[in-house]
């Protein structure tokens, strides 16, 4: 785990492997191509790629048009903007419809850092995931978001896929599978269960490995889809070991942690501590800070542990 | 140009469609009938002697596009699409019921011949210069046709579809303005003017028309107009009248959202006959 590759990196060369199998792939950015690595297609495929300039709710426009010709369409920019500013054409004219676009945001989180709260995305999986036919996807690493990538070109539908800004830790093989709707036990154990998005899957194994060193055994689920959230992994985690802790780069409302409570409250109500924001904003930082200030850490994860053991 | 004949035969259409708009709007009592009828000419215009397409083949690829961005007017779309046999009249009678494919805003998804979904006010258009972007990328000969309120263009998100349609040069991209001058809070440049159109539209690198709306051959001119300009995407603002064709549903802004009543349905279809 020692090797760190940024999401969006990955994303912006598996565009380019995908714009060159499949000639029906078109991508958009609103004047961030740089960032989100889309820049890496507009140079091999200019004409198929649009900058739709300072301007995200023609963009989603564009891409839902570019859907109905028959195109799959990728739109790129940072989350705040994707899944906020243009809110309403993704309910309107991509999630309504079912309209075949991919809708990629980078810079998800906290861990965008110096630019403060006001870029950081803490509540995207939230609002994504309340729309009726939105897939949402929420990657672990680099790998695994080469295969969600493809998974979400493969797929007939709307999809929003949620990247982060900064290079983390390798936690898949490269060539690693991605099933849409599928979570993966990355570690097994029986006294609790982590169940991680994101980045906070490398901390959920690092908090294991503490924990272990204390004779606690935790389990580690990974949802690299947070809907439809794989309700069988959940509950056999919930049945098996009594005990569950989320963790996300995200508020604990209505995302990863909210989808988890639901999905036990209806099927298997066992003790949860959900880390992530509590109900706040983020603002200026280094990620690394960020990370440690709004309690994101193995350190973190290993305290949510103990307080949910006690509750069993 | 069109001939005498063919003006009086869609000159006859329009009609029978403002018919058709005006018994749907009465039996659903619900639904917009003032942006209905002052669109009826342009889009009789283009569903009966414009567009390519196909009735009985909805998802033909090379099939011209429309897209109504002002959603609110679904009745004049759906009495062109059952009228052009995309399926039957009886049909109309369900407007707005549960389980319709006739939805109070267009359904692409329900409703055969319906190329997109409307009815959130600025977001048509961009849609419709993606599908103009598909249709050049796929090398289509189609044409895209999207008509807008002049009230729906106070959205910022129109002139952000604009701006783009301009820079990429959408020559087979034709917007049409549906200028009546009203929306539900009254008049258009009393609520929020956002005119001149024609100067903005031409300011944002378009090439911009200005026509009678309710003028078979003028509409059809600036159609001929627009399809011989194919660097540019062009605006045609058609000058209409909102509740055109029935005079006591004309130029006022309490129908926009309002059907007519049994008095208001018998009287307009018998000055409807009476013309």
């Amino acid at each position: 785990m020692s090797e760190k590759i940024a999401t969006r990196d990955v994303y912006g060369q598996t565009l380019v492997e995908l714009g060159r199998e499949n000639s029906k792939v078109v991508v958009l950015d609103a004047d961030l191509s740089g960032s989100t690595k889309t820049k890496l297609f507009s140079k091999e495929f200019p004409e198929r790629f649009f900058n739709a300039g300072i301007a995200e709710a023609n963009m989603t426009g564009m891409a839902a048009g570019l859907a109905a010709g028959g195109m799959i369409p990728f739109a790129s920019t940072f989350a705040v903007f994707a899944a906020g500013r243009a809110f309403e054409q993704i309910r309107q004219s991509v999630a309504y419809p079912g309209m075949n676009v991919k809708i990629v945001a980078t810079h998800g989180g906290i861990t965008v850092g110096e630019d403060g709260g006001s870029h950081q995305s803490v509540e995207d999986l939230a609002i994504m995931r309340s729309l009726p036919k939105m897939t949402v996807l929420c990657p672990a690493d680099g790998p695994e978001t080469g295969a969600a990538i493809r998974a979400a070109a493969a797929y007939k539908g709307p999809v929003y896929v949620r990247l982060g800004r900064g290079k983390v830790p390798v936690v898949f093989d490269q060539g690693c599978d991605f099933t849409i709707g599928k979570g993966v036990t990355l570690r097994d154990g029986s006294d609790l269960t982590f169940i991680t998005t994101g980045l906070m899957t490398a901390e959920a194994l690092l908090a294991a490995d503490i924990l272990a060193e204390e004779n606690i055994s935790a389990r580690v689920v990974h949802l690299g889809t947070i809907k439809p959230i794989d309700i069988d992994l959940v509950l056999k985690a919930a049945r098996e070991t009594g005990a569950i802790v989320t963790a996300e780069e995200h508020s604990v409302i209505g995302g990863l942690g909210g989808a988890v409570c639901e999905t036990l409250a209806e099927g298997y109500p066992v003790p949860v501590e959900r880390v992530g924001l509590r109900d706040e904003f983020g603002q200026s930082g280094t990620a690394e800070e960020l990370l440690v200030h709004y309690g994101l850490t193995a350190a973190h994860l290993v305290e949510a542990a103990e307080r949910t053991l006690a509750r069993k | 140009m069109l001939t005498d004949q063919q003006i009086r035969e869609l000159e006859d259409t329009a009609r029978h469609l403002r018919v058709e708009v005006l018994k749907m709007l009465h039996t659903s009592q619900s639904g917009h009938t003032g942006g209905s009828l002052s669109a009826i000419d342009v889009m009789t215009v283009l569903y009966y002697q414009r567009m390519r397409h196909d009735p009985s083949n909805p998802a033909w690829e090379d099939r011209d596009r429309f897209v109504l961005s002002k959603g609110h007017a679904a009745p004049a779309l759906y009495a062109c699409l059952a009228g052009c046999g995309y399926f039957p009249k009886e049909d109309l009678k369900t407007l707005r019921r549960l389980g319709s494919h006739l939805q109070g805003h267009p359904d692409m998804n329900k409703t055969p011949g319906v190329d997109v979904c409307t009815g959130s006010l600025g977001q048509g258009i961009s849609q419709a210069v993606g599908l103009a972007m598909a249709t050049r990328l796929a090398a289509r000969p189609s044409r895209v046709y999207t008509l807008l309120g002049d009230g729906e263009v106070q959205e910022g998100q129109v002139w952000e579809a604009t701006m783009s349609a301009a820079h990429y040069g959408l020559g087979n991209l034709c917007a049409i303005i549906d200028q009546n001058g009203l929306q539900i809070d009254g008049a258009t440049e009393d609520v929020m003017n956002v005119g001149p159109l024609g100067p903005k539209f031409l300011a944002f690198n378009w090439h911009v028309l200005e026509v009678d709306g309710h003028d078979i051959q003028a509409i059809s001119r600036a159609l001929d107009e627009a399809e011989a300009e194919t660097e540019r995407p062009t605006a045609i603002i058609a000058r209409t009248v909102k509740g055109k064709g029935v005079s006591f549903f004309e130029h006022k802004a309490s129908y926009h959202g309002v059907p007519p009543n049994d008095d208001e349905l018998e009287r307009a279809l018998a000055a409807l006959a009476m013309r």
